[in-house]
């Protein structure tokens, strides 16, 4: 493929990885910045979204769109309960020690995803996607013909992955007024800058961390049903969004919103163009770097205080 | 704050830790038991014959191991049903080998130790095949895998490692190139999976292309975990006529449906070895791009007019119905280009057993020399997918091979192979080593 064509397609797969990572990374980076809780489960979360979504879509077994709605308003809130439960029973109790919240959520990473694998079974489950048209994108050259324009193989996108990237730009900014014009997320960021004080003014700090894990959760959740239409669900999917989500988040800065979300767009560009152009693995080799060096030279991210 | 409390939650009493120790060497002591009791029971040559089947249960190969499962409980109904093998009956113990080389191994340690079976069969992703193989060769265990790779004729594996029911990739892609460069075209892009099985693919297919005439412009490696794959598709020279595409693993529906709108209906045409839609209902949305596209299929997933009474028999035991889906759920696609193989292991097991009068794990080198020396396997209820030529010296199987085309969401055969299409020169003699 030409380098135009090449080079559009690369950066529209992009910004597809771009959109879905936010939103996993975000739940990821609230959990953390708020409870100052290392998830190591977020991983599994983002799977569970994914196989209730096909899980709710097939039970219906209606027009596919209609399925796809009660996928995205159900799924992320069971995930979301489920993890603010997870949170009262194992995380509360265990007092948010930080070495102990590893290991919890490491346990809780692996009874979600055998969990899943005995409930659901090992196989890969395919959701139909609301509606899937591809649009092609012409291109030009200039042949002994002159100027001409043709449509080359591959240079084009679906309307449904434009609709992730759009869908992911909508939940992010809901996130951020909820975060910034809300009276719940002023008690949030209370409890993020000095939790004994909240407490002490009367903030539920409990009650909150249960409700931000869940947020947090169901974010992965929202996610995963965006791009289930994509991939398939499948009980082992949660690795990899776990692993870029960590990536993002470190780069980004611990906590930082606008960090977070600067730190996905440029992941996943960079994913999305090296993976095109080179190899998907030297793409995961150079995010792993661009980790190390950040941890190095400004260990506290792009935008952490 | 976050350490207060510790204590309490560390601190285990004398007495609890007593009877924990104490379960657990009980616990120790009982299974240490069993194998001595299951030991004797076969010294006697009575009681089952005891096959271990190493299944795919979890992992990638997953929905290849659900049928695969399915076909050997058919396939050991059946020899039961039939008076069992030299007049025992055949108890079948399966094991998840989790489609990971090292669990493969691990697997084949319980089948020898733990259960003490006569002989294992089953594995198909050539990974676990070779991680395994080499285990099964230091425990002196017959291993039939089902598993296509070349790994077996090559002779990088050892004795005890056969492949008599279904055919290997070199035999399978040398048989397809004359089609591909008479009928699809000459300058092929290949994408496969990045493991033993698809660099068999990658090696043997461009030789046999080369010798057609032909060309392979581009290979495309693909991870077989690899979940989302638009962004492998733009390495596709523009000047391809054919893309031969062949992938497994979990994602497979997602490939070929991304690749159906990379192409957008403007694309090459398409060779595709089955494998990329196993266990995928080929009238998915999104996959209408493949209408008129040509298939590898070891035996036709669709019904053909002239499907033999052999297949029909096979067919209903399987409980796969014509359109290859399983007659409870017309949802749940089988993996039937490749499953066939299991059910025509277990037949040359059985057949090796009698002619070789096995009566226990002290007759296993027999059982080998009885199958080395097999060569003419007529088509039967025994084997079909159709008659076979079994070369003892390789311990691989030739068999024909069927090229089928999409016509309005129906696979229909337009080649069959001869057998001798599918020849080559031998790489290795295994009977010349010891045991």
């Amino acid at each position: 493929m030409e380098f135009g064509p090449h080079l559009i397609l690369a950066s529209l797969e992009g910004a597809v990885t771009a959109a879905i990572l936010s939103l996993t990374a975000i739940g990821l980076s609230i959990v953390f910045g708020v409870m100052r809780v290392v998830n190591v489960a977020h991983g599994e979360f983002f799977m569970l979204g994914a196989v209730f979504a096909w899980y709710i879509s097939q039970f219906l077994g209606t027009h596919p769109a209609l399925g796809f709605v009660a996928a995205i308003l159900i799924a992320p809130l069971l995930v979301g309960t489920l993890a603010a439960g997870l949170d009262r029973l194992i995380l509360q109790r265990i007092d948010y020690n930080p070495e102990r919240t590893i290991v919890a959520t490491i346990g809780i990473l692996y009874i979600l995803q055998q969990g899943t694998l005995m409930t659901f079974g090992p196989d890969a489950r395919p959701v139909a996607p609301p509606f899937n048209q591809v649009i092609a994108i012409p291109w030009f050259e200039f042949t002994d013909a002159g100027f001409e324009i043709y449509w080359p193989w591959g240079l084009g996108i679906t309307s449904y992955k434009l609709f992730i990237i759009f869908a992911a730009a909508v939940v992010l900014a809901g996130v951020w007024l909820l975060m910034t014009r809300t009276k719940f997320g002023l008690i949030m960021r209370a409890t993020q800058q000095d939790r004994e004080t909240a407490q002490a003014f009367g903030v539920p700090v409990d009650k909150v961390f249960a409700y931000v894990f869940g947020l947090g959760a169901a974010l992965a959740a929202v996610g995963a049903v965006l791009v289930v239409p994509v991939q398939q669900a499948h009980y082992l999917m949660g690795f990899d969004p776990l692993l870029l989500s960590f990536i993002v988040v470190i780069i980004g800065g611990l906590g930082s919103l606008p960090g977070t979300v600067i730190a996905a767009v440029l992941i996943g560009m960079t994913d999305g163009i090296i993976s095109v152009f080179f190899s998907p693995t030297l793409a995961k080799i150079i995010a792993t770097l661009a980790v190390a060096m950040v941890l190095v030279f400004r260990p506290r991210g792009l935008m952490g205080k | 704050m976050t350490e207060r409390k510790i204590d309490r939650d560390t601190k285990i009493s004398r007495r609890t830790m007593l009877g924990t120790l104490g379960a657990a060497a009980g616990l120790a002591g009982s299974t240490s038991v069993l194998p001595g009791v299951a030991r004797m029971a076969h010294a006697q040559g009575s009681g089952p014959i005891k096959l271990g089947f190493q299944v795919h249960r979890t992992g990638i190969g997953s929905a290849y191991g659900r049928w695969y499962e399915r076909v050997a409980t058919a396939a050991v109904d059946r020899i039961n049903a039939s008076g069992g093998i030299n007049g025992r009956e055949v108890e079948m113990i399966a094991e998840d080998d989790g489609t990971d080389p090292r669990r493969g191994a691990e697997v084949l340690e319980r089948f020898s130790s733990l259960h003490n079976t006569d002989a294992v069969f089953g594995p198909l992703f050539s990974h676990v095949v070779i991680g395994s193989a080499p285990r099964a060769g230091e425990l002196k265990m017959p291993y039939f895998v089902v598993s296509e790779g070349h790994h077996v004729a090559s002779g990088i594996l050892n004795r005890y490692t056969l492949q008599p029911g279904i055919t290997d990739v070199k035999s399978q892609v040398i048989s397809m190139a004359p089609f591909i460069a008479d009928n699809v075209g000459k300058k092929v892009t290949m994408i496969y999976p990045d493991f033993a099985f698809g660099h068999d693919h990658r090696d043997f297919f461009s030789e046999a292309i080369a010798a057609q005439g032909g060309e392979v412009i581009q290979k495309i490696a693909i991870p077989p975990t690899e979940t989302s794959f638009t962004k492998y598709f733009p390495s596709i020279p523009r000047e391809t006529e054919v893309v031969y595409h062949v992938m497994v693993g979990p994602a497979v529906l997602t490939f070929v449906r991304e690749m159906g709108e990379f192409f957008g209906g403007r694309g090459p045409a398409l060779f595709g070895f089955i494998d990329s839609l196993e266990a995928v209902d080929i009238t998915s949305p999104g996959l209408e791009f493949l209408d008129g596209s040509y298939f590898w299929e070891g035996m036709a997933r669709h019904a053909q007019p002239d499907q033999t009474p052999h297949e029909d028999a096979y067919r209903a035991a399987v409980g796969v119905d014509a359109k290859g889906a399983s007659v409870d759920d017309p949802r749940d696609v089988s993996t039937y280009a490749h499953m066939f193989g299991v059910w025509e292991t277990l037949a040359v097991m059985k057949a090796g057993m009698e002619a070789s009068g096995y009566q226990g794990p002290d007759d296993r080198t027999a059982l080998i020399e009885a199958v080395e020396g097999m060569t003419d396997m007529p088509l039967s209820d025994d084997h079909p997918q159709g008659d076979k030529v079994f070369n003892g010296k390789t311990h691989q199987v030739f068999g024909h091979q069927n090229i089928t085309q999409l016509k309005n969401g129906t696979l229909e055969r337009v080649h069959r192979t001869s057998i001798e299409d599918t020849f080559y020169e031998d790489e290795v003699d295994y009977t010349s080593q010891s045991f």
